[in-house]
């Protein structure tokens, strides 16, 4: 095998996760802050706001971590599958990479000065420094760096292996990052268009309606360009890591174009109680949003089936035998597993989330919350730690050892404890009625909010279990920098025999791409054109 | 390309369902009328003059008809206007909510009256209060430093 750590691409795939910790270190001490406050356990000192530290905690945690995290482990896999990166695409990525670090340094500055306590959403007419949307900018344009940097390589290898099938996870990487870029117009839409030129006093108004549905045009595939790296560790690299196959490369990447598809032209089921809009656009964008159960479906078959092909493999017997017989004690397969077994009830909260009118009963309540600390925090973030503990040791030329694995395990415990009490207390007291995105308060002593304190109470106390998580993982990443010197294998698995060939349509992506325009067309062109003709727009507000 | 058998029996279960389940909530909304909030052809405003814009000129409750009202209520940071509305049990309310600043939450905890107050735009929601019993109208969109302190009442008297 060749060795990768020393080299510029290590150290690139190296800054981007250190880069991605630093802000999960950050970002879990505001959340474990906040939920002291909103259970009324703790008031904050020195005048620090609450929504302040909602504000970096949803930036840091949402944007960052995931982005930086994301980014490195991609190029670290295309490295592991299409050879070394090409100078100029190194290059490109280190640029991107300074772009990002310097827009998050700069957001993060405008959100500690007060400047920018808007949320991680920013939705209009509250108005921000300037300088917090350029540093969005920043940002998103960086990671466009990204993009042109993994499929610069992809081209790259397609070009100089005419007539092959692309390796699957480079196929996975260039499907992610195309869905980025297409939903990442949207915010640098409203981003460039709307909130900058308006933030600068450059026009008087902007047009609220049509912001929040730029960002939601971008906010739901956000959440698939989490879901898509956390699926290719478990289409690509859990297979190898239990020593069993990848049960079909044609499904799999059947179910990535699917995904891409299908998770674009849907973000109005995120405005599904807003005026302006009409309740028919409103259910075309429920249905195409539903269309997402399909590769979902797939992928819990495909999981599953290579679970079972590997435990009968081993001599399990009987319809389940095969559960006993999975590497629990491996921290590479349990944290992945666990998020993956969390993620069967955080789909379900997400079907009840989309479901046109079933919306009304939980909108902007803590249920929602519930629901993405389930799927980004739980599913994706323990799929994130699972892969940082061989990824780094693979990337610095060290050892993935014994002591790291228990560590791992404990973090992988304590997390899931913490998620489960914390976005459980918040699923049911959201049912209640308990607004998110709220600081402390019991309104008047009302009867029902003194309900919902209890409930608080322990969202405060799993607070605190999951940064004693976020502890044991720091600990764990200066163990990695100090383990004993060797090498560590980037998993990649292989596919099963009994998998049929992989028709070549599906790796043609201009067939993808037009589909998915016309739906985006399709889904989005009234709405629009109905929102665009509303009335004056509205000046910028500052209320914090 | 090659489906396992298996796979192919999961997905035709699957993807059943969810026809089931759209035509379901589909059937709700078209047939019977349970539409989320809202629509586009309500009245455009300019968020400038909102209490200069009817109706919200005169904010507060108007009867149509036995036991029930258009409620035309106007947030802002950090209350409603009017607050502390008082309707008797039974009641029919049609709530016409717009924003007088930023974007805010219509919530009634306990009841599906939910919705999004915009500037510039008016969002509409009708329910019927069965139950006596001092209802909490809060806002559940993060609207300022205020934002925990934006809440009323509403008195449903039996």
């Amino acid at each position: 095998m060749i060795s990768v750590h020393k080299t510029t691409d290590s150290k690139l795939s190296l800054a981007h996760i250190l880069v991605a910790y630093a802000a999960l270190t950050i970002g879990g001490i505001c959340g474990m802050l906040q939920g002291m406050v909103r259970g009324g356990v703790i008031e904050l000192p020195y005048g620090i706001g609450y929504y302040q530290l909602l504000t970096a905690h949803g930036v840091l945690m949402a944007l960052i971590f995931t982005t930086f995290f994301i980014i490195g482990f991609l190029y670290a896999g295309m490295v592991r599958t299409t050879g070394p990166l090409l100078p100029t695409v190194n290059k490109i990525a280190w640029v991107g990479f300074l772009m990002m670090t310097v827009g998050t340094v700069l957001g993060v500055i405008m959100v500690l000065l007060n400047k920018a306590t808007v949320l991680y959403t920013f939705y209009a007419p509250m108005k921000a420094s300037p300088w917090f949307y350029v540093a969005l900018v920043l940002i998103v344009v960086g990671s466009w760096c990204a993009l042109v940097a993994i499929m610069s390589q992809f081209r790259y290898w397609k070009r100089t292996h005419k007539g092959k099938l692309s390796p699957l996870f480079a196929f996975m990487a260039a499907s992610t990052m195309i869905l980025w870029f297409i939903a990442t117009l949207g915010v640098a839409a409203t981003v460039l268009l709307q909130f900058i030129p308006w933030s600068f006093g450059w026009v008087e108004t902007i047009n609220v309606m049509i912001s929040r549905t730029l960002f939601w045009y971008f906010g739901h595939p956000l959440v698939y360009f989490w879901l898509l790296p956390t699926y290719m560790v478990w289409y690509v690299i859990l297979p190898k890591i239990i020593g069993g196959k990848i049960f079909s490369d044609s499904m799999a990447r059947l179910s990535f174009v699917l995904f891409l598809i299908f998770s674009i032209p849907v973000g109005l089921h995120h405005q599904l109680m807003e005026p302006g809009i009409s309740p028919t656009w409103k259910y075309i964008q429920v249905v195409l949003t539903f269309l997402v159960v399909i590769p979902s479906l797939m992928t819990a078959f495909a999981m599953f089936a290579t679970f079972e092909s590997f435990g009968r493999s081993k001599g399990a017997k009987g319809l389940f035998g095969w559960i006993r017989k999975l590497p629990y004690g491996d921290v590479r397969f349990l944290a992945p597993f666990v998020g993956m077994l969390l993620f069967i009830p955080a789909g379900a909260g997400g079907i009840i989330n989309a479901s046109n009118q079933m919306n009304a009963v939980v909108h902007n309540t803590l249920w929602v919350t519930g629901h993405f600390h389930l799927t980004v925090a739980t599913t994706v973030a323990l799929t994130f730690f699972g892969v940082t503990y061989w990824l780094v040791p693979h990337l610095t030329g060290r050892k993935f050892t014994k002591s790291l694995n228990r560590m791992g395990i404990w973090v992988t415990i304590t997390w899931a404890i913490g998620m489960v009490l914390m976005s459980g207390a918040m699923h049911i007291v959201g049912l209640f009625g308990a607004p998110r995105r709220t600081a402390y308060t019991t309104y008047n002593d009302h009867t029902l909010a003194l309900e919902w304190l209890t409930y608080e109470r322990v969202m405060a106390i799993s607070g605190a279990i999951l940064f004693i998580a976020i502890i044991l993982l720091v600990i764990s990443l200066i163990m990695m920098f100090r383990a004993p010197k060797g090498e560590e294998e980037f998993p990649i698995g292989e596919v099963s025999e009994l998998a049929g060939a992989t028709p070549a349509v599906l790796d043609k992506w201009w067939i993808w791409l037009i589909i998915l325009a016309v739906l985006i067309v399709f889904a989005y062109t009234m709405p629009v054109i109905d929102l665009i003709n509303s009335g004056p727009g509205s000046k910028g507000w500052v209320t914090w | 390309m090659h489906i396992h058998r298996l796979e192919k029996i999961w997905l035709i279960i699957g993807i059943a369902m969810l026809v089931v389940f759209l035509v379901a909530i589909g059937f709700s909304a078209f047939a019977m009328g349970n539409h989320p909030p809202g629509h586009s052809s309500a009245i455009k405003l300019d968020p400038e003059k909102v209490y200069e814009t009817p109706p919200f000129d005169n904010p507060g409750l108007e009867r149509i008809g036995e036991n029930e009202y258009n409620a035309y209520i106007v947030a802002y940071v950090y209350g409603y206007n009017p607050g502390n509305i008082e309707i008797p049990v039974g009641a029919t309310v049609h709530f016409y909510v717009t924003s007088a600043d930023v974007v805010h939450g219509f919530n009634i905890p306990g009841t599906i009256v939910n919705m999004m107050a915009v500037p510039g735009e008016v969002n509409e929601m009708t329910y019927t209060f069965e139950e006596p019993a001092e209802y909490l109208l809060l806002c559940n969109e993060y609207c300022g430093i205020g934002h925990e302190y934006m809440a009323t009442t509403i008195t449903v008297k039996g």
